[in-house]
């Protein structure tokens, strides 16, 4: 399907200042950074976690365990109509129980994403405490999940998209607001 | 990566991308069985029977196992306490099952065939667990990814199996599958077992087993079917065991790195010597265990994974 875009909402100047400020907001909440692990939801999720997983590095010489969550088995919007999901690893090589859990995703709309991701990290152990990090926040929660950390707050049509680009896979650093074209 | 297909009724009416699809799936849903909690709700809400007409104790836990870690709920049945004793047809059988509201039966036979006919008239997903000489497509499949795991990959390796290739599903649906995959094969075993004809399904037949290891890079034994050896198929049992039992002489002029399968059940020291079956080239366990995931990945491509829209 073609998409239209709409609007480039931010450039990689402000995705950068933005990762500086959340990842400041996480060592300023986290006492015990040692404490913290940080899991990435496939597929952006994972190059945000690994970004602020450097941060915290470079800001306290911290190395935070970094982990990958493929939430498919865990999702409740399957049907019979489409193309199926293909499920994807979960590579979490160390354990979460007792800890300090950031876990981060690209884009929170419904919040069902998170719900699954929060089932599948309970099924692996039993968590301190679990963090949210989201780059954007773009209303319409269907379930009460608020994120902890947002890079922004982006207030959307449902109709619309948003596409967090990163470098990591999309060569180049933006957040844009998309539409689906008109027909053909 | 896809996979449309309703049936898994064998491993010839697969393609190669579906073939990849499935091992590719079965990749990530193996570390499910290392967890502390060895389950995931993907399936919850699906009803599966096992129907086994023949004894089997890997492949019915297995598909057993590989449900619940899904979260489907899955009843077993054998021959000995279903109706079919009491002179219920098949079709009559599956019926009265299918009338519970299933979503997936699992066969095994003794005639080939069978998962096909219950495929014209079931509405539930068919899955061949083995129909008599014909296939046995999760077999295949879970040795595929185990070769894919201890080597790397596929294509371009020698594969010899030895063995009972005549009587065998396991052969055929491996035939099948490493011929898509660009896999060399050469059938070994007495003439009797391994008829020349054979070689029309795709394979190089050899009758000298020192001669067909040499630069194999897996060497995957049979088990010599004795239930079924009153026919002559060869000479004696000792004399089988001369030519084509995998011993550790014979086994050193494979490649370096060969590894040695088997599908069990293994008859110690006659297809295999006891200390090659317990030695660190011996994949045999493993390819048990990447059985559960084989069948996960199989009863998740078909049963569930499917979903309206992905805008979240």
């Amino acid at each position: 399907m073609k998409e239209k875009i709409k609007a480039r909402v931010m450039d990689s100047r402000k995705i950068k200042r933005a990762f500086n400020r959340m990842a400041t907001e996480i060592t300023e909440r986290n006492r015990d950074l040692n404490n913290l692990v940080i899991i990435g939801i496939r597929t952006r999720g994972v190059h945000i976690a690994k970004r602020i997983a450097k941060l915290i590095k470079e800001y306290d010489n911290v190395e935070v365990p970094m982990g990958i969550l493929d939430i498919t088995l865990y999702r409740d919007d399957f049907s019979e109509l489409e193309d199926k999901h293909i499920v994807k690893k979960t590579e979490i090589n160390f354990s979460i129980e007792n800890k300090d859990v950031l876990l981060v995703d690209d884009v929170l709309f419904t919040g069902r994403t998170i719900r699954a991701a929060m089932d599948s990290l309970i099924d692996l152990g039993r968590p301190k405490t679990i963090q949210l990090l989201v780059f954007i926040d773009r209303g319409h929660k269907e379930l009460p999940i608020k994120a902890d950390y947002t890079g922004k707050s982006l207030p959307t049509s449902r109709r619309e998209q948003v596409k967090v680009k990163l470098k990591e896979i999309d060569k180049k650093d933006e957040v844009l607001i998309t539409e689906p074209g008109g027909i053909g | 990566m896809s996979f449309n297909k309703k049936h898994l009724l064998g491993i010839q009416y697969l393609t190669k991308s579906e073939i990849l699809t499935i091992l590719d799936t079965a990749e990530s849903l193996k570390e499910i069985s290392k967890r502390e909690v060895k389950k995931v709700p993907a399936l919850r809400g699906k009803t599966i029977i096992n129907l086994f007409f023949e004894p089997s104790t890997r492949t019915r836990s297995s598909f057993e196992l590989a449900a619940k870690r899904l979260s489907a709920d899955i009843s077993s049945f054998s021959k000995a306490s279903s109706s079919a004793v009491k002179g219920e047809t098949l079709k009559d059988t599956v019926l009265n099952l299918e009338a519970m509201q299933t979503d997936a039966l699992i066969i095994r036979h003794s005639a080939s065939g069978t998962p096909h006919f219950l495929s014209t008239f079931c509405r539930s997903h068919v899955i061949n667990a083995g129909d008599g000489t014909h296939e046995h497509p999760t077999q295949a499949l879970l040795d595929a990814f185990t070769i894919r795991e201890e080597k790397g990959k596929l294509k371009g390796l020698k594969v010899v199996i030895v063995g009972d290739i005549l009587h065998s599903r396991v052969a055929r649906s491996n035939m099948f599958l490493l011929n898509k995959m660009g896999v060399k094969v050469v059938l070994v075993g007495p003439p009797g077992l391994v008829p020349p004809q054979m070689a029309r399904l795709g394979a190089q037949v050899d009758y000298n087993m020192d001669r067909a290891v040499q630069d194999a890079d897996v060497i995957m034994m049979l088990r010599i079917q004795l239930e079924r050896q009153q026919k002559n198929f060869f000479p004696s049992v000792r004399e089988y065991r001369n030519l084509f039992s995998l011993t550790p002489k014979r086994f050193e002029t494979a490649r370096k790195n060969a590894i040695i399968m088997h599908p069990g059940p293994i008859n110690r020291d006659i297809e295999i010597s006891t200390q090659l079956a317990d030695s660190l080239k011996s994949v045999i366990l493993k390819q048990v265990e990447n059985g559960i995931a084989i069948r996960m990945a199989v009863l998740y491509l078909l049963l569930g994974g499917k979903e309206r829209d992905v805008t979240d």
